[in-house]
Order: structure tokens, then C-alpha cells, then sequence
């Protein structure tokens, strides 16, 4: 059967995927065809990750269908995508560190000989045929150990091990995040070259530059559904920033913004491994958001101002008074609190129950020479169970058994506890349901009422509109600007968090207004 | 039914399943103190019913076998076998709680006996010298142990291996490598050896002593919280302010000085102090009855209420194939097989799916 020229390549029809009940994709129909460099663009959150995983044979669609080559295709397994000739490169190449170059690209497929033997000459000699066919010659030893690669080299690794055997259509899920320019450029002429050869390659990348440079069209997700296609030559950036954006904003959460009080939270000039020279203040009574795309380095720097992270230069003060950040301890006895991003493996006890996680951070006010006062201590645990609602059937119910609402709830009654000048709250309401995003809003409308300084870091551009009184935006470990909340909008927020990749035309401050 | 103090939820909620006999109202306040034996039996927890109900078959068993088996001389037997092995074991309960392992405990009993008797001797017989010189090493060996995991980086498992040849190897040193000294002719000794108080023998007096100052630590101050949180979720406890590298030295000084005490009671029991016997092979046998007592070994969940009745359990199963005339070997198959089947039961209830390694 001969397949016309359009057929060949992927195509999704009307997937949908929910997780917990909360809608991931609904209804993508996007067409990936051979020989052409697609591009997926979107926030954080927009669902292109999840759309990989599927394709990607990781996560079966609770709906839709995908099509390869025409036929309907429904990989249940990684392995069996694999074998159907799909691959996905991912942001972190998984490498074996102490094993050479050779092994880790034929992992699992080593050629043999007399049994279970490894045949080192025919390995050697496939590497050899594999790096001249792919033209990776003078970038890979094949001899060189996993660990001592570089980031670029590991991701060539992981690009061979895909195309050890023939593959149909490979995916590149931001694959530039650790590479240098020229490495870029190196990975731009292998996607030519896969291009070239008919592969149908996505590229999954919020970085508007190289989008420009590297694809022919291009798939705006938004919120888990498609906005629109478009051909790269038929154009701009600033037409696909606005694609990205462009909510109805009518039913945002809207905060009631009171006076803000003395500067709480000085951060000046701070450098750490992750970010450079970061300034920002925050007063009493204010809530400043943080906002930018994945690896901007917000949640480092969060690390680095609760002394969890080394600080190289700069200072941090609390309350005009210099902190000196060895360990969290510091921080927390000079005031500050920090709810971490994740908070299953960040944050809570799984095993102990709400009480025991609530009172974590107050022990040592709860205590009578060493004992806790047991009384005291359910009768804070109730006291935040009632006002933040958290729904559990005991105080001594398992946090694993809770919702993620509820849990992260939990995690925010331990720092309303303990009471602190500075709150910085990391992805407040990641994973968790509508209702309880709205009553998590309200308690950090009520910490900011009742003069705290909070700071969140938050990627939903939505949530930081409605929070926030200021918005500082960061962009790979730099302060890009930062915003008043009455000139801030998605796109100029959106433009700010990828500065650095847009012409001069959507950078802020330009004549032309959005 | 009445609520005194009103919460939120008018509609009927996923979240809050009843579960009886839960002591704290919290979301629903339901009054259901007339299921308290329910309440009872969930305090105690399943693990622990488990255990009891186990040593209950093996008392029924072994009596039935051999009459004697309940006899008050053989229970004495029994406690005084176990003292040594039951405080390693609860001192184990808590450095794996805190998420660590000592598996270097049996050689300090070692050190500690050699210790106590060899001072006792070279201070003209003077008993409590000899004590606390043993205390002492205790200390200073828990310290290192303490320093070369947190600032040397080195894996708890491999530091304390490490610990237990180097610990065997100083005790045998200090001792020429046999039994040194005689200490059954000083009173404090035989007091320990010998005497007893309120009719039980001093060592299981010790024993109660110790297992009820740390149950009380774990379970009723901050620093048992704090225990628990290390753990539970390290960076939970880091980002909560407390912290972790003081509490996992001190654990490990708890650790050398209840090794210390069992390596007292040693040379008094056995007369002098014992480099090897008696010690070798304990650091397992605690780390199996803080497994069997229900105490995960990554951490954050065990309690010595468990941990004790483990303890009796292989006590008593160990003296129970002696009454009945079973080979030692069949002693040694038997402890291991109850230590999987203990920790199967554990994970299967745990419901982890089944792939690759177990976490």
C-alpha cells in the first residue's frame, strides 16, 4: 500500500488526558508529518510534555487516537513505541556514569557472541558504523566514560541510542537547556539532517530563537488545548506570544491589595551556583510574585534565601538585620518560612499524621522542657484544620491519605503556625483542585492582611496576576524586570520570562503596545 | 449528635471516611467513645497485635511441649538472655528510625565490656570508675562513628561496617584478645550480675529503664518529633529548622552509650570482661528486632513498644527450642524466616507495586 506523501508522520486525533481530575490535554488534534521540523510551543502547564509522554507510549490517553503512518497506533508501553519507530529525547539524558560511551548507547542491545558473551569487536565495530552514518565522528568517544561527558555529549548519546535502529519520528523535549550556543548549533544541523532523511522530528521548546531557527511550522498549546498552527515563515514572535496568552481573565481570583508596610525581605545583589545578582524587596503586607518558565532558577534562589543552597556573594536581610545563612535553621529563627515545591518529597511526613506535620516547625513552642504539650499541640492543629478547611476525618490521619489540596494545606498551616515575617511559598497550588486553589488564595490574602511579606513563585500566569502586588520576573538565573500590577499582563510577563529569545519587537518597552 | 465546635463541610466529603475510634475530632466531630475497644486494639496497632498474637502461639506451643517452659526459673532465663540483645535493640529502633543504621553496636558491647573491667582492675577495684570509663568510650566511639557519616560523607551502613571491624579489632587489643579481669568480687558487680529488684533481676530492671526513657523520648518530647522527621523526610525536617547533623551525632553517642551499658552488664554476668563472646553477632540480632518491631528501615516509622515485643518474641523462641531439645541451627533458620515473614507482611501492606527493587 502506498502512502501518500501527507500520510507519513504522526498524527494525534482529539486526545484527552486528565490526571486526578484535572484535565492535562482536551481534545489535541495536532499532525506531525515526515520530513518537517514541527515545533510545540506553550507555557508551563500547557500540556506539551504530557502530549510526548503519550506519544511516547508513558501515559495511555483517557481519549483520542494516534495514527502512524495512517494506521491507528496505540503504543502501551515505552517499548512498544520504540519499536514502532517513535523516540523521545528528553531534558535529562539518562546515562550510565560508569560505563563507556558504547555500552550506554546500545543499553540493553548489546550485540553477543556464544551465548550471553558481550562481543566487544562487534560492538566497537557497530559504534564505528553508527558514528560515521550519523556524523558524530569528531563529537563522541566511543570509549569515554559516562560520567565524564558533557551535557551536549550526553544528549548525543541519548539522540544514537534512539537511532541505533530506524526510527520514524523522533520528539526533543527542550533539549537546549544545558547546551552552549555552538552545541545548539551542532544539534540544529543533526535535526536538518534527521529532517533530510524523512523523519517527522518535533521539537518541544519555549525558547522563541531557536523555534524560529530550526522549524518549518509551529503548534501553540494553551491550557491543554491547541490555539493554533502556524508556518514559521508566515509568522512573527510576537503573534505566537500572544497565541500563548490571551486568557479571559474576567474570573481570576482577584486579591484585595492593602498598604504595604516596612521592607521586610531585602535581597541584594544575591549570587549563587544558579542565579546572578538578583535584587528584590518585600514589604510587610505584600504579596510579590516571582514569575518565569521552567529553569529560570526561582525555586534555587528560594533555596539559597533559607540558607538551604550556599550564597557566593551578596545579602540577604529580614527585617533590616543581615542573616548569615548556614542551614534552614537560620533562616527559619530569623523569621522566614518556606514551603517548597514539591511537597511530597520536600515537604511532608507521609507517614505521620496531620498534627505531627502541622506542629513540625513549632515544637519548640509547644514544648515544656522537652515535652510537648499534647493539649496545646491539638489545639493548633485544630485551629488550622478548621480556618484553612482542611478536609481529613482526624487529626491524626496519615498525610498520604489526604488529597493534594489538602496536603498542601497542611504544609501551609505548619508555616502560618510558626508565624513568620517572610513567607516564600513555592507552586502554592500545583496540583491541587479548583476549590481548594481558591481557599488557598484566600489564605495568602489573609497572611499578606495580616502583614507577613510573602513571595510566590508561581508558573501560572493567571494566579500571579491575581496575587500578586508586584511581579519580579526571572529568566535563567537573572532578574529580566519587574512589574506593578497595573502594567503587568500575560504577555508582558510572558515577554519579560523569555527576554532573551525575542527580537526587539515584544521586547518590553518597545513602541508597540499589546 | 451534637458539635460543639462547627467546621466547614455542609456536603458529604470523599476525604473524611469514619474511622472509629479515632481519639481527635478534627473535620466531623462524631462521638464514638462507645466503640473503646476498638480504640484499644488501634492504639496498640496491627503490627503489634501481630507479634503478640505470634508469641502467644509459640508460649501455647512450647508449653504444651515441654511443661517447664513457663516455669519462673525458665522466664528468668529468658530476661536474662535477652537484657544484652534488648537494649542494643531498642537503641537500634531509634538510630533506624532517625533513618540510619548502626551496625557496629555489637563490637562497643564488645569495647565496653573489656573497658569496664580492665579500668575496674587498674583503679584498685573500684566499680563505678570502671563504669563510667566504659560510659565514656561509649560516648567518644558513637562521636566518631557520628563525625565520619555527617562530615565525612560516608554511607551509615558502610561507616558503622567499618566501625564494627575496627571496634572488634580495639577490643581484642585492649584485651590481648581473651577475657581480662574479675570483677565478681566487688559488690556493685554482683549487684548487677545477681541481685534483683522488686523480685525481677537487675539487668531486666535496666532494661525496663532504658526501653521506657526511650519510649517516652520517642514518643513524648520534641526530640523524638524531631526523630521521626529526620527520618520521615529529611528535607522536610532541614527546611523546618531542625537540626540534622546534631541529631544524627547524637543518636549515634546514644547508640555507644546504651552499647556501653549492655557491655557492662556483660562483665558482670559472665564475671569478666569479654571481648567478642557474647557481643559478636548482636548487631544483626538488634537490627532484626527493630525489623521484626516494625521499625522501616528507611526511616520514620517504628516505636520500641514493637521493638520489645520482637525482642521477647525471639527471646522466647530461642529458649523455646533449647526447652525442647531442637538443634541451634534450626534457631538461627527460624529467626531468619520470622524476620521476612514479618517484613513481607509489612510491605505487602504497604501495597507497593511490584517492580525492581523494593524502596
Amino acid at each position: 500500500m502506498q502512502l501518500s506523501e501527507g500520510q507519513a508522520g504522526l498524527r494525534a486525533n482529539s486526545i484527552s488526558k486528565s490526571f486526578a481530575g484535572v484535565p492535562a490535554l482536551r481534545e489535541v488534534s495536532v499532525n506531525f508529518p515526515a520530513g518537517v521540523v514541527t515545533a510545540l510551543i506553550g507555557e508551563n502547564g500547557a500540556g506539551k510534555s504530557t502530549l510526548i509522554r503519550i506519544l511516547g507510549g508513558d501515559h495511555r490517553p483517557d481519549g483520542g487516537q494516534l495514527e502512524l503512518d495512517g494506521v491507528p497506533f496505540s503504543p502501551g508501553t515505552p517499548a512498544a513505541a520504540r519499536a514502532a519507530g517513535i523516540r523521545v529525547i528528553g531534558q535529562e539524558p539518562e546515562i550510565v556514569p560508569h560505563v563507556s560511551v558504547a555500552e550506554n548507547v546500545y543499553l540493553g542491545e548489546l550485540p553477543r557472541r556464544a551465548g550471553r558473551f558481550v562481543d566487544r569487536a562487534a560492538l566497537r565495530a557497530r559504534m564505528r558504523e553508527d558514528l560515521a552514518r550519523l556524523g558524530f565522528n569528531r563529537d563522541l568517544n566511543p570509549d569515554m566514560l559516562g560520567s565524564k561527558l558533557t551535557a551536549a555529549q550526553r544528549q548525543l548519546v541519548e539522540v544514537m541510542r534512539a537511532l541505533t535502529t530506524e526510527a520514524k519520528v523522533i520528539a526533543f523535549d527542550e533539549p537546549t537547556s544545558s547546551l552552549s550556543d555552538h552545541e545548539t548549533e551542532s544539534l540544529f544541523e543533526l535535526i536538518e539532517r534527521l529532517r533530510a532523511r524523512g523523519l517527522a522530528v518535533i521539537y518541544v521548546s519555549h525558547r522563541m530563537r531557536e523555534i524560529f531557527q530550526v522549524a518549518t511550522r509551529v503548534v501553540v498549546l494553551r491550557d491543554g488545548a491547541v490555539v493554533g498552527e502556524r508556518v514559521i515563515a508566515e509568522t512573527t514572535d510576537r503573534e505566537i506570544v500572544s497565541m500563548m496568552v490571551g486568557r479571559d481573565l474576567s474570573t481570576v481570583f482577584a486579591r484585595k491589595h492593602n498598604e504595604p508596610g516596612r521592607v521586610l525581605l531585602e535581597v541584594d545583589s544575591v549570587t549563587t551556583d544558579d542565579v546572578r545578582e538578583v535584587s528584590l524587596t518585600v514589604r510587610a503586607g505584600e504579596v510579590v510574585a516571582l514569575a518565569g518558565l521552567v529553569g529560570a532558577g526561582r525555586s534555587e534562589l528560594a533555596g539559597a534565601l533559607v540558607g538551604d543552597l550556599p550564597i557566593r556573594s551578596g545579602e540577604v536581610r529580614v527585617d533590616g538585620a543581615r542573616l548569615h545563612l548556614r542551614q534552614p535553621r537560620d533562616a527559619v529563627r530569623a523569621g522566614m518560612g518556606y514551603a517548597p515545591e514539591e511537597r511530597k518529597a520536600q515537604a511532608l511526613l507521609m507517614h505521620r499524621g496531620v498534627r505531627d506535620n502541622i506542629s513540625l516547625a513549632v515544637l519548640d513552642r509547644l514544648r515544656r522542657w522537652r515535652f510537648v504539650r499534647r493539649g496545646a499541640e491539638n489545639r493548633l492543629a485544630q485551629q488550622y484544620v478548621d480556618s484553612l478547611h482542611v478536609r481529613t476525618p482526624s487529626l491524626d490521619q496519615e498525610v498520604r491519605k489526604l488529597s493534594g489540596g489538602n496536603q498542601q494545606k497542611v504544609v501551609l498551616a505548619r508555616w502560618l503556625a510558626r508565624k513568620p515575617k517572610v513567607l516564600i511559598l513555592d507552586e502554592p497550588t500545583r496540583g491541587v483542585d479548583v476549590g481548594a486553589k481558591v481557599e488557598i488564595y484566600h489564605v495568602i490574602e489573609e497572611l499578606a492582611e495580616s502583614g507577613v511579606a510573602v513571595l510566590v513563585i508561581s508558573s501560572e500566569l493567571p494566579e500571579v496576576l491575581g496575587l500578586a502586588d508586584r511581579i519580579v520576573v526571572m529568566q535563567q538565573g537573572r532578574v529580566t524586570g519587574e512589574l506593578d500590577r497595573e502594567q503587568a499582563s500575560e504577555e508582558s510577563i510572558l515577554a519579560l520570562a523569555m527576554a532573551s529569545d525575542l527580537t526587539d519587537s515584544v521586547r518590553p518597552g518597545s513602541t508597540q503596545t499589546t | 449528635m451534637t458539635e460543639q465546635r462547627t467546621t466547614e463541610q455542609p456536603t458529604t466529603d470523599p476525604q473524611s471516611g469514619l474511622s472509629p475510634g479515632s481519639g481527635q475530632r478534627a473535620g466531623r466531630g462524631l462521638d464514638l467513645s462507645a466503640l473503646a475497644p476498638l480504640r484499644i486494639l488501634r492504639a496498640i496497632g496491627p503490627g503489634n497485635i501481630s507479634l503478640i498474637g505470634a508469641l502467644i502461639v509459640l508460649v501455647v506451643i512450647f508449653q504444651s511441649l515441654n511443661s517447664g517452659f513457663l516455669s519462673t526459673g525458665n522466664l528468668a532465663g529468658i530476661g536474662d538472655a535477652v537484657t544484652v540483645f534488648g537494649l542494643l535493640a531498642v537503641v537500634q529502633s531509634v538510630v533506624i528510625i532517625c533513618g540510619a543504621m548502626d551496625i557496629s553496636v555489637g563490637s562497643q558491647t564488645g569495647v565496653a565490656s573489656v573497658i569496664s573491667a580492665m579500668a575496674f582492675t587498674a583503679t584498685g577495684s573500684n566499680a563505678w570508675l570502671g563504669i563510667l570509663a566504659a560510659i565514656a568510650v561509649g560516648v567518644v566511639l558513637g562521636i566518631v562513628n557520628g563525625i565520619i557519616i555527617v562530615y565525612g560523607r560516608v554511607n551509615p551502613v558502610i561507616a558503622t561496617l567499618a566501625g564494627l571491624a575496627a571496634y572488634k579489632g580495639l577490643a581484642q587489643l585492649i584485651s590481648g584478645g581473651k577475657a581480662q579481669g574479675f570483677v565478681l568480687d566487688n559488690d556493685t558487680f554482683i549487684f548487677l550480675a545477681r541481685g534483683k529488684i522488686i523480685g525481677l533481676p537487675v539487668p531486666v530492671i535496666i532494661l525496663a529503664i532504658v526501653a521506657i526513657g526511650v519510649h517516652v523520648l520517642l514518643k513524648y518530647t520534641d526530640i523524638g518529633r524531631n526523630i521521626y522527621a529526620i527520618g520521615g523526610n529529611d528535607t522536610a525536617a532541614r527546611l523546618s529548622g531542625i537540626n540534622i547533623n546534631k541529631y544524627l551525632i547524637a543518636v549515634y553517642v546514644l547508640a555507644g552509650i546504651v552499647a556501653a551499658i549492655a557491655g557492662i552488664i556483660l562483665t558482670a554476668r559472665t564475671g569478666s570482661g569479654q571481648p567478642v563472646s557474647g557481643s559478636e553477632g548482636l548487631e544483626l540480632q538488634s537490627i532484626t528486632a527493630a525489623a521484626l518491631g516494625g521499625c522501616a528501615l528507611k526511616g520514620g516509622k517504628g516505636a520500641i513498644a514493637g521493638t520489645l515485643l520482637a525482642v521477647l518474641l525471639l527471646g522466647a523462641l530461642d529458649n523455646g527450642l533449647n526447652v525442647i531439645g531442637v538443634n541451634t541451627f534450626w534457631q538461627n533458620v527460624a529467626q531468619g524466616a520470622l524476620l521476612v515473614a514479618a517484613v513481607v507482611i509489612q510491605q505487602r501492606r504497604s501495597g507497593e507495586r511490584a517492580v525492581g527493587l523494593p524502596t
